[in-house]
């Protein structure tokens, strides 16, 4: 028997896609530009059977990726050529909640969103928040180390998981972890997550879950300048408050959010949303200094929420900003990169000379409290050039993140997009060990093959990554 | 065998080229961890210290590894910051990178995590004398593997550590705390899960077993009163309030309540663990963040006990074998040959 015959021998009719029509939604991930046919799907019920079908992929050397929803932004989820992809979806249970423990185990495909719905009724929640929560999938969260909007104060997916049952390119069935909030030994559950899928399939995960906030306080505050908005953050930090949350969005942004979900949001070339959260007390005292330091700041607008609708209004112009920038451009490019906060003034101004430069519009919505940018490149596909164009545009402003002391990106990972960048981060000896790692678990490099790795020769070339 | 010493990173990678089994100490806090077996070479990176970058409006700083955390701390009171995760043994000379490689956090990662949710970034000497950066500088990336998570608890297993960053935070106005005798364990047990599960924002919740809890408070100490006299409705009881308790949790977090014990121990603890482990007969002993943590004096035989319980561990002084049970082999033992292929380092 070959490959595909032993595949079906392992799972139920219906549960092993080949046909041309059923492999297509498989092709690409939500950065769809990026396109691969893979050779088949398989859908998964059960753990042991993701184990068979890593153990089937290992004896014959076919590459296989693992994906959830296919929320990727980096093309983390792009299938091999020829491979094939293990779809966790139907993998959607959570398996025990335990809020006297506060950890709640689940598998891969359970909705990140879920999980806090799950645990409400506890007054407990999961605190990482992709903007993907509602789609987004745990297994895919950890294999990106997802972040969110409240990363400053509470960490990124990394922190939140405890445990992880996975199994390696190999075939075998390793428990990282514990279920408590110590361990003893290398944090190698720790190290797990953010490999986007190059050192294994996790198989369950044990989240940590947090006591939700007991009071919150919304700000919205509208500015005369991109800087402006900047420098308050600045100044809310240098207050030494700790918001949950603090973000922007300058004008093309508000305007498309205003177009889409009509958030009421003042007229401004900049917003900024700070969310202070805790005991009521701690909030009452919080939100005095916050008022103050607003006001100096020079904000020409400043809107509190006075209740918990008013506060879903604020943020609902903000979550849709995404999706809405889709209305002002046929396709864009988000990137991810992250500046240190004290460098945001000048990444914005640098970021506006580029898409000048470029004759690109550029939308930004950001996480302004970690310093990790969203310039979303608006381009239109369907002129030639252009997408390479928007490309390398987003290639110079991953440039000048790293050149400013942050990162390729804070929370989309690497994935197929950025791979080629890596040599602007890490050196030549960071990523030798990175390869080391991957091939000792991976010899026959067979998990998520082609990803986060740089090629030698450097970047793969346009017409292969869009095949 | 004379001990090595190494102030740069240069001669780090030539001990490491040089020394076929090598193992990192800092200042020595924990000896159990630290003191050369047969056929190794201690290295001494209590030179290799200094703040190398720190801006306190970024909240993260980077410093070397041998850098005692006192000094680190020393630097962020300044500014008004400080690490949450409260690494122990700050008093007595624990660095940074001792802290990291035996992965130890105090009471306060009750309110924002342990050491695992604020390192950043790491640069290591990997067992081939290689230097390795993984991590970053910002507080938050996703670019690569993130080798620095790896060191976390590695006791020195993947390489030496260089430099380290992590993130700070604002340190509350004002603290208080409240401790509280609860009459029995099971009292007291239930009263810490009830305030485990409420959102409180406690910077440190420690039962000392049988029935007392010590909860400490920060904030604006406009809010500090009502919150405790919250906790004290709460907990039915008016307790004894503490203002000025700074001395008191330094204290514990030095560990000062082990002294005297000829076994130190961390036991990864949980709620449903106590009971067991309140069976076993241990000495002094304080269960930090709700329960989670437990720091352990104990005799021999107590070793014995947690050992024949099965119970995961790591003596940080007083015995020779300090980490039960060993990392499981499928994962860890590839990680390990890629980084250390000769077996250089501890855990070989």
């Amino acid at each position: 028997m070959g490959f595909l015959e032993e595949l079906k021998a392992l799972f139920p009719p219906g549960r092993v896609l080949t046909r041309e029509a059923e492999l297509a939604p498989y092709e690409s991930d939500a950065l769809t530009a990026y396109r691969k046919r893979p050779l088949a799907v398989v859908l998964p019920e059960r753990k042991e059977e993701v184990v068979e079908a890593v153990r089937l992929c290992h004896r014959y050397g076919v590459p296989f990726v693992a994906r959830g929803s296919g929320t990727s932004l980096s093309g983390g989820s792009l299938p091999v050529e020829g491979g094939l992809v293990i779809a966790l979806n139907r993998m959607n249970r959570i398996l025990r909640l335990d809020p006297k423990a506060r950890i709640a185990v689940v598998e891969p495909g359970v909705v990140n969103l879920e999980v806090s719905r799950a645990a409400a009724p506890y007054g407990l929640y999961y605190a990482p928040d992709p903007s993907s929560q509602p789609i987004s999938t745990i297994g895919g969260n950890v294999a990106f180390n997802s972040g969110g909007a409240h990363c400053l104060k509470y960490g990124m997916t990394a922190g939140h998981v405890l445990a992880l049952e996975a199994v390696t390119p190999e075939g075998e069935v390793v428990r990282l972890g514990g279920e408590g909030l110590e361990g003893v030994g290398p944090d190698l559950a720790g190290f797990f997550v953010g490999t986007e899928g190059l050192l294994g399939v996790a198989l369950e995960i044990t989240l940590r879950l947090l006591p939700k906030p007991e009071a919150y306080h919304t700000l919205l505050a509208a500015y005369g300048s991109l800087e402006a908005a900047g420098n308050a953050v600045s100044q809310v930090i240098r207050s030494r408050l700790l918001p949950g949350a603090m973000e922007i969005m300058d004008r093309l942004a508000i305007e498309a959010a205003e177009a889409a979900v009509k958030a009421g949001y003042p007229q401004a070339e900049a917003l900024l949303i700070v969310e202070l959260e805790g005991p009521k007390e701690e909030v009452e005292e919080e939100a005095k200094l916050l008022a103050q330091v607003i006001q100096e700041s020079g904000a020409t607008e400043v809107r509190i929420a006075q209740s918990e609708a008013e506060r879903q209004a604020i943020w609902k112009g903000r979550k849709a900003a995404f999706s809405a920038v889709g209305r002002l451009s046929p396709d864009y490019i988000v990137q991810d990169g992250v500046v240190p906060r004290s460098r945001l003034g000048e990444a914005l101004k640098e970021i506006g000379r580029l898409s000048q430069e470029y004759g690109l519009r550029v939308a930004n919505v950001f996480h302004a409290g970690d310093g990790n940018l969203h310039p979303l490149v608006l381009y239109d596909g369907k002129k030639p050039g252009e997408l390479e164009r928007a490309e390398e545009l987003a290639g110079e402003i991953l440039k000048l993140c790293v050149r400013l002391g942050g990162s390729l990106t804070g929370e989309h990972g690497i994935g197929v997009e950025k791979k080629g960048y890596m040599p602007e981060m890490f050196a030549t000896e960071d990523l030798l060990a990175m390869e080391r790692v991957k091939e000792a678990l991976d010899p026959k490099g067979l998990a998520n093959r082609g990803k986060v790795l740089p090629e030698p020769g450097g970047r793969p070339g346009l017409e292969e990554v869009h095949g | 065998m004379a001990e090595l010493r190494a102030t740069s990173l240069a001669e780090v990678q030539e001990a490491v080229r040089l020394h076929p089994r090598l193992r990192p100490r800092g200042s020595g806090t924990k000896p159990a961890l630290s003191t050369p077996r047969e056929g190794e070479v201690a290295l001494d990176l209590s030179g290799l210290k200094g703040i190398l970058e720190y801006e306190p409006e970024e909240f993260v700083f980077t410093a070397y590894a041998g850098t005692p955390v006192e000094e680190v701390e020393a630097a962020l009171r300044a500014h008004g910051q400080y690490l949450p995760f409260h690494p122990p043994l700050a008093g007595k000379g624990a660095t940074l990178g001792g802290t990291v490689a035996a992965g130890l956090s105090g009471p306060m990662r009750e309110r924002f995590g342990g050491l695992r949710d604020f390192i950043l970034g790491v640069r290591f000497v990997d067992g081939e004398g290689r230097v390795v950066r993984g991590g970053g500088k910002v507080v938050k990336n996703a670019a690569g593997f993130p080798f620095h998570r790896l060191m976390v608890g590695s006791l020195g297993a993947f390489g030496v550590m260089v430099e380290l960053s992590f993130k700070v935070f604002p340190h509350p106005r004002a603290t208080a705390t409240l401790r509280v005798a609860l009459g029995g364990l099971e009292k007291a047990m239930a009263a810490l899960e009830r305030l485990r599960g409420l959102p409180l924002d406690l910077l440190a919740l420690d039962l000392l077993p049988p029935a007392t809890l010590e909860v400490r408070l920060g904030g604006f100490p406009g809010s500090l009163e009502r919150r405790l006299k919250r906790l004290q409705e709460l907990l039915g009881r008016e307790g004894e309030v503490l203002h000025e308790d700074e001395a008191h949790w330094e204290g514990v977090r030095d560990l000062s309540f082990l002294e005297g014990s000829p076994v130190w121990a961390k036991v990864p603890s949980r709620l449903d663990l106590i009971p067991t482990l309140e069976g076993l007969p241990l000495g002094p002993r304080r269960y930090m963040a709700g329960g989670e943590l437990l720091y352990v004096g104990l005799e021999p035989e107590g070793l014995h006990a947690l050992r024949r319980a099965g119970i995961p561990h790591l003596v940080l002084k007083g015995a020779e074998e300090a980490l039960f049970p060993p990392p499981p082999e499928a994962f860890f033992r590839k990680v390990k040959g890629a980084l250390d292929p000769k077996g250089r380092f501890p855990l070989g």
